[in-house]
């Protein structure tokens, strides 16, 4: 079995569950939701939003959301212990990694679908000033976040304390991906933009994202052996 | 037995595995050899270790000392295909409960890159006998149901290495019947069967081999004498006294 094809069984059995329970689209877009219309109180006053408050909120309410899909996603797998049977598959366990990312990341993506337009809404945000480029941070950002968030919450799996080791871990390490998200967002909603400094910030996101993924495949069988 | 892969085998050995889990010893130094068509029983107390046998012969969890050959080879020579040849009923079944019996059967049918999916998941459901219940949501299902899918999905893709921990948990009369008719007819198909279990009764005239172990130490005891519940008793008073 090739390393695509069993990643794509794994991602694409994530997603019937997914589409059957919606357990975690529901509770992801509410706590994103939520986020932003808390934040929306402080930040907006007399129908104007403070400069640059929009694209800090959605980076938040993106690593947030996104923290929390991670841990549900994998409890999923902990409750009949089916992760060991994911690694018995007769193929490279690197798949297993691959195939939980691909579905973590259109569950993500899913959730920003909802969230970009109620920021643009909430923070008078441009959201289509430069909507390409936004779709790239985002998606440049959502992978280098759930990159590093699937190996962690893989390899937490079986920890007692793994709601509160996750995101002690993942924040630490993503810390780039939000730096340059937020950045490169802001150049975009700035009210002079920045196109050149947007674009300069997605390539960051890239490398981050190459590096990241390319390690968590690497080391993805040795962390998850016993 | 349907022949396998090229990295097929009809002996594994265990050649002085220890594991240790920070302090504490799970295996000490446990050598053991498994043939094909024989079905070996793992008995001991809760803790013993056979849990750990049985996920360092699945390839799961790494032995700390000494090696697991399969047909003469480890797995790290054999590769990723020699878990194509390994089945493995858990403690808890590796079933997803939002999944149907036939939805769990095909996904993990797919996983391990077999043909003839729709044929082979038939043939599973009628083995569990969940045909009426194919389509339902494994949630919904009781224990004893869930362990019989959940054995034809470790055995869907016919491994010659079977390993089995508390295979008749929750098992009603007729279905431990079934479940060791089942065994038997993998014995005389050439799989290697190791089952851990507590259930002296459902293993007795079963089991070609018994071996049993405590503290991570092996101590086989012959088969065919007498009771086998008594057999372990005295084992378990003597060898370890």
């Amino acid at each position: 079995m090739s390393l695509l094809r069993t990643a794509w069984l794994i991602a694409r059995k994530d997603l019937v569950v997914e589409a059957r329970s919606r357990e975690l689209a529901y509770t992801t877009v509410f706590f994103a939701l939520a986020c932003v219309l808390v934040f929306s109180f402080a930040f907006v006053q007399e129908g104007k939003a403070i400069e640059g408050a929009s694209s800090g909120i959605l980076w938040v309410a993106v690593a947030f959301s996104g923290t929390l899909a991670l841990s549900r996603a994998f409890e999923r797998e902990r409750q009949s212990e089916t992760l060991r049977a994911l690694l018995l598959a007769p193929s490279e366990r690197a798949a297993v990694y691959l195939g939980k990312l691909i579905g973590l990341l259109a569950l993500m993506i899913g959730v920003e679908l909802v969230l970009v337009p109620i920021v643009g809404l909430l923070f008078d945000a441009p959201i289509l000033r430069a909507p390409w480029l936004l779709a790239g941070l985002l998606a440049a950002g959502t992978l280098g976040f759930a990159g590093v968030g699937t190996l962690f919450a893989a390899m937490l799996v079986r920890a007692h304390s793994r709601d509160v080791l996750l995101p002690l871990l993942l924040y630490p390490i993503t810390v780039p991906v939000l730096i340059a998200g937020v950045r490169g967002t802001a150049a975009i909603f700035a009210t002079e933009p920045n196109l050149d400094a947007a674009l300069a910030w997605l390539s960051i996101l890239i490398f981050f994202d190459a590096v990241f993924v390319v390690l968590s495949l690497w080391v993805f069988d040795p962390v998850m052996s016993e | 037995m349907a022949s396998g892969p090229a990295c097929d085998f009809s002996t594994v050995e265990v050649v002085d595995v220890s594991r240790h889990f920070g302090r504490r010893r799970a295996l000490a130094k446990t050598s053991l050899t498994f043939t094909a068509g024989s079905v070996a029983g793992l008995f001991g107390p809760n803790g013993a270790g056979k849990s750990t046998l049985l996920g360092v012969l699945s390839t799961l969890v790494r032995p700390t000392a000494g090696e697991v050959r399969y047909g003469g080879q480890t797995a790290a020579v054999l590769g990723d295909e020699l878990r194509g040849r390994i089945g493995v009923l858990g403690h808890d079944l590796f079933l997803y409960g939002d999944l149907s019996a036939r939805e769990n059967l095909e996904f993990f049918a797919r996983l391990y890159g077999l043909r003839n999916v729709p044929e082979r998941v038939a043939q599973a459901l009628t083995h569990a006998r969940l045909e009426d219940r194919a389509n339902d949501r494994v949630a919904a299902f009781s224990r004893g149901l869930r362990q019989r899918l959940a054995l034809e999905r470790a055995l869907i893709h016919q491994p010659r290495l079977v390993l089995l921990d508390e295979p008749f948990t929750g098992l009603d009369d007729e279905s431990a019947g079934l479940l060791t008719a089942r065994l038997r007819g993998l014995r005389e198909a050439g799989a290697i069967v190791l089952m851990a279990t507590h259930d002296f009764e459902s293993a007795d005239g079963l089991v070609d081999r018994v071996i049993c172990l405590k503290a991570g130490r092996v101590r086989e005891i012959d088969a065919g004498r007498g009771s086998l519940r008594e057999q372990y008793r005295r084992t378990m008073a003597e060898a370890w006294s």
